[in-house]
This record gives C-alpha cells, sequence and structure tokens, in this order.
C-alpha cells in the first residue's frame, strides 16, 4: 500500500514540471519567460519546504505514521527544484556569466540567503539514504535540523526580494512560522505530559 | 542608444512607405490609427533589428501600477472600469498663473506627437515604446514657474474605491514624484496621452503620465492630477517607502547597484527564453541629451 502510494506522491510531485512543460509548449510564459520559470521554481521549492515541514505535524495530529514516510522524498524534491531554480538563475538568466552571479550573492543579501540555503540543502540531500542514517545514528537528527534554518531563509529570500509588502511571501512566511511554532509547542506538551 | 525614430527601427523601405501611405491620406490623425496597423508590419520586419518595438500584448499587460495590485496582470485586469472622464490636472505652487485644466482641454491645446522611447524599468527590464505625447515643457510654461519653482512634483489620483491596491498601504498613497526644474523643462520630459496610435490604455497611466526616458520607470508619475512647482526637493513615494534604494534622482545608472537587482544588464520584455540579458547604458542611452542636466555632479551619490 505505501509502496503505490510512494510512487503516487512521486508522480504528483512532478506537477510542476508538467506546468512549467505546458507552458513552454503553448508560449504561455509572457513577456518575461526567464522570470517566469525561475519564479516558478523558486515558488514550488518553498512549497515542497512546507510539505516537508507539514508530515511530522501532521503525523500527530492524525495519529497515523505514514506521513512521515513521504518526509525523505518530499525533502529530496526540496533540492531538485531549488537546483532547478538556481540553475535557471546562473544558465538561463545570466549565462553562466560568473562576474555578476558572483557580485549579486555577495552583495545583494535576498540572493546570499537564497545561496546559502541552496547550500544547506546539500549536507541534507546527500545524507538522506537509510545508509547514512544508520551511519551517523543521533548525529543525523541534529544535522537534519538544519531544514529549519533553510525554511527560514527560503522565506526571508521571498521577503527581501520583494519591492514592497507583498501579499505572497507573507503567506509563506506565516505558514512556515506556524510549521516551525507547532513542533515547539509539540515538544513542550510531551515534556508537561510524560514529566 | 539614442532617441529612438522609427527610421532607426525600420527598414528604410517600410519606413518610407509608410510615410507616404499617411501622406497621400493626408490626414494627421489618420496617422494614429495607421500607425497601429503598420506597427505590426515594421515589427515584423525588424526581427534581426537589435532594438525592436515591444510587442502592444506586452506594454500593455506586463504593467507596475501598484494603485490596481502589486501583479504584473493586475493594472489590466482591474483598471478596465477605471474612470478617466471627467479629470481635471491642476498646475499650481510657485507659478505665476496657477491653472486647471481638464484632459479634453490639454490635448487640444497639446497636440501629441508619436515620441518611441525605451522604457528601463528599475526591476532590471526594458521595452521599447511607441507612446504619443508632448513636452512637459510646453505645458509648465502656460503656467509660467517662478524663480522659486526649482523642483517639480508630481502627484496622482487616490482614488481607493477604483483603485484597489490603494486600500493597502503597499506605498504612500497618493503616489508622487519629482524632478528637478531643468529635467521637467528638457524636451525628453514627456507627458503621455496615447500609446501605440491610439488612447493611453487605462494600466498605462491614463489619462495623462510621465515619461522620463533616462530615468528608471518609477519616476514617471501615473494618472496624474497635479503638477506643483516647489522650492525643496519632493520626497517621492519610493524614497519614502525605502530611502537606502531609492534615490530622488534615480537616473538609469548601470555603475549604481540596487540592493535587489543588476542594474549592469537587463532582460528585454519579449525576447524570448533563449535571449541574453544586454548591457544597460548611461542614462538608458540617452547621455547625449541628458548628460550635461549633471555636469559636476556625483552620481553615485546622488543615485
Amino acid at each position: 500500500m505505501i509502496r503505490y502510494s510512494k510512487i503516487i506522491v512521486f508522480i504528483l510531485c512532478l506537477w510542476p514540471i508538467a506546468i512549467i512543460s505546458l507552458n513552454i509548449f503553448y508560449n504561455e510564459l509572457g513577456a518575461e519567460p526567464v522570470k517566469k520559470i525561475m519564479n516558478h521554481f523558486g515558488e514550488w521549492t518553498l512549497i515542497f519546504i512546507c510539505l516537508t515541514l507539514a508530515m511530522s505535524p501532521l503525523k500527530r495530529f492524525t495519529s497515523l505514521a505514514f506521513w512521515t514516510k513521504f518526509r525523505r522524498m518530499l525533502g529530496l524534491f526540496v533540492f531538485f527544484y531549488a537546483t532547478i531554480h538556481l540553475l535557471t538563475y546562473i544558465g538561463l538568466d545570466y549565462r553562466f556569466d560568473w562576474q555578476p552571479i558572483l557580485n549579486d550573492v555577495l552583495k545583494k543579501k535576498f540572493i546570499f540567503i537564497g545561496f546559502s540555503a541552496w547550500l544547506l540543502l546539500i549536507p541534507l540531500a546527500t545524507t538522506s539514504s537509510q545508509k547514512m542514517i544508520n551511519l551517523l545514528k543521533q548525529n543525523w537528527k541534529k544535522l537534519h535540523r538544519i531544514v529549519y534554518i533553510i525554511a527560514i531563509f527560503g522565506a526571508l529570500h521571498y521577503i527581501w526580494l520583494s519591492k514592497t509588502i507583498f501579499f505572497k511571501p507573507l503567506i509563506y512566511t506565516i505558514i512556515i512560522s506556524i510549521l516551525l511554532l507547532a513542533r515547539i509547542r509539540f515538544k513542550n506538551f510531551r515534556k508537561i505530559k510524560f514529566n | 542608444m539614442k532617441k529612438i525614430k522609427y527610421s532607426e527601427i525600420t527598414p528604410e523601405k517600410i519606413y518610407k512607405r509608410r510615410r507616404e501611405f499617411v501622406k497621400t491620406i493626408g490626414l494627421s490623425t489618420g496617422s494614429l490609427v495607421i500607425s497601429q496597423n503598420l506597427m505590426g508590419v515594421a515589427v515584423a520586419a525588424t526581427d534581426n533589428a537589435k532594438e525592436k518595438i515591444t510587442e502592444h500584448r506586452y506594454v500593455t499587460t506586463y504593467n507596475n501600477y501598484y494603485e490596481f495590485g502589486t501583479r504584473k496582470s493586475d493594472p489590466v485586469e482591474k483598471s478596465q472600469n477605471f474612470k478617466t472622464d471627467p479629470w481635471n490636472i491642476t498646475i499650481d505652487g510657485e507659478v505665476e498663473n496657477k491653472i486647471t485644466l481638464n484632459i479634453k482641454e490639454i490635448k487640444n491645446i497639446f497636440p501629441s506627437e508619436e515620441r518611441v522611447y525605451k522604457l528601463r524599468c528599475v526591476e532590471g527590464w526594458s521595452m521599447i515604446i511607441p507612446w504619443m505625447g508632448f513636452s512637459l515643457s510646453k505645458l509648465l510654461k502656460k503656467a509660467s514657474p517662478t524663480s522659486k519653482g526649482k523642483f517639480v512634483e508630481f502627484t496622482s489620483v487616490f482614488d481607493p474605491e477604483q483603485m484597489p491596491g490603494q486600500r493597502y498601504p503597499i506605498l504612500n498613497w497618493p503616489y508622487t514624484e519629482g524632478l528637478r526644474i531643468d529635467e521637467a523643462m528638457h524636451p525628453l520630459t514627456t507627458l503621455v496621452t496615447g500609446l501605440y496610435g491610439k488612447e493611453l490604455p487605462n494600466q498605462n497611466g491614463a489619462p495623462l503620465r510621465l515619461i522620463v526616458p533616462w530615468k528608471y520607470g518609477f519616476k514617471s508619475a501615473k494618472a496624474i492630477v497635479n503638477i506643483k512647482l516647489v522650492e525643496k526637493m519632493p520626497t517621492s513615494s519610493w524614497m519614502r517607502s525605502s530611502p537606502r534604494e531609492y534615490g530622488f534622482y534615480s537616473n538609469v545608472n548601470p555603475e549604481v547597484n540596487h540592493p535587489r537587482w543588476s542594474q549592469a544588464s537587463e532582460r528585454v520584455i519579449g525576447s524570448g527564453i533563449l535571449s541574453e540579458r544586454i548591457p544597460t547604458e548611461m542614462f538608458n542611452g540617452y547621455s547625449e541629451e541628458v548628460a550635461n542636466l549633471y555636469s559636476g555632479m556625483d552620481l553615485k551619490k546622488n543615485f
């Protein structure tokens, strides 16, 4: 059962690729196609961060263990879409012209924080296998808490690139905050309950 | 890039044919309609040309006009019922004759001409747009600015009932912008009444907007209701919102970095997914005309 649902979830996770392919095919990318592709994958990265973070709260709320079975896959999709987002910026927008890219990373705080978030994803993606979990034992959990920092960086990345107070970045910030706060509260509840 | 004329972006043959056509018809107003149709030909024929006029659909659907919302598609979607008639524009402040004109009078007194300028947005994209308009200086002269009138402040309409974006504190409403008097009197500084040979669409700032081709797009206030001559440098809406990011001058300058967008290069709207960024030019390519306004000024400090 889990096996089949994993396949279904995997296919669903390719939805962003399907949309953008249709957009390209029907030439519906609009005035700034490169920016549209970049924003598309940027936003989907944030959505997948939210989905990944939602799994363990869902497990607790519904008392169903199966939610966390999808966590690794969703997390890897975060890395996948973040990488496409980054490659769009480096390859399509700046044509691998490293001078302005380096300038951006160093001088523009939203790019700096976005790039940092991507760098932080690398150790998580490379240690996602069962083998690494067994190898790292307790440290694995500690290491993978970096995802909280990545989520905050992701939200800041979106807020800082906006010219003024925009609706969407605020929504993502609120969702991410709720998902992070939910964890703190759960821990306290458990302490109260079990102590 | 100099002031772009059709003759530069359109193959000569088509350009001349078009002029002859207009001449034969002998109607100056006819040219407004005709240019619309021939524009399509001109654009199609200049695929290889480096600079070409941005397609009408992009000019009229990809807009920053936060009064109607912050998405690029908001202005076209939410401005269609916006009322631009009746519309009065007042020119006051440090002037000898304070005047109020309605938009019809303005259109009658100051005949519009076709002006093709490049618009460079602070977000790092550009369009080449065939505006219809006349030099702001003509209108200002009518009010006779006094010697105290050292700056010009433009105020856009405030009407949250019709402008949904104004119901939120996205910016300090109403939108205000400013120019130094010599910038305002410069012949390139244009009051726009039309686009692509037709009436100015609501989403582009109808019924009257400004275009200052050598400055970032946000300097060009839309739906103007008041032009005030003032003695001290006015604070624009964007300066108030983020003084570190938006200076009073906001001249297009590839050497002055904006914290968010690269100003060294720009994406050309409508140029397709595989086309490269192009380098941004000082004063958006209008150096020859306007550089002398800033001689001796440190443009990095006065950004």
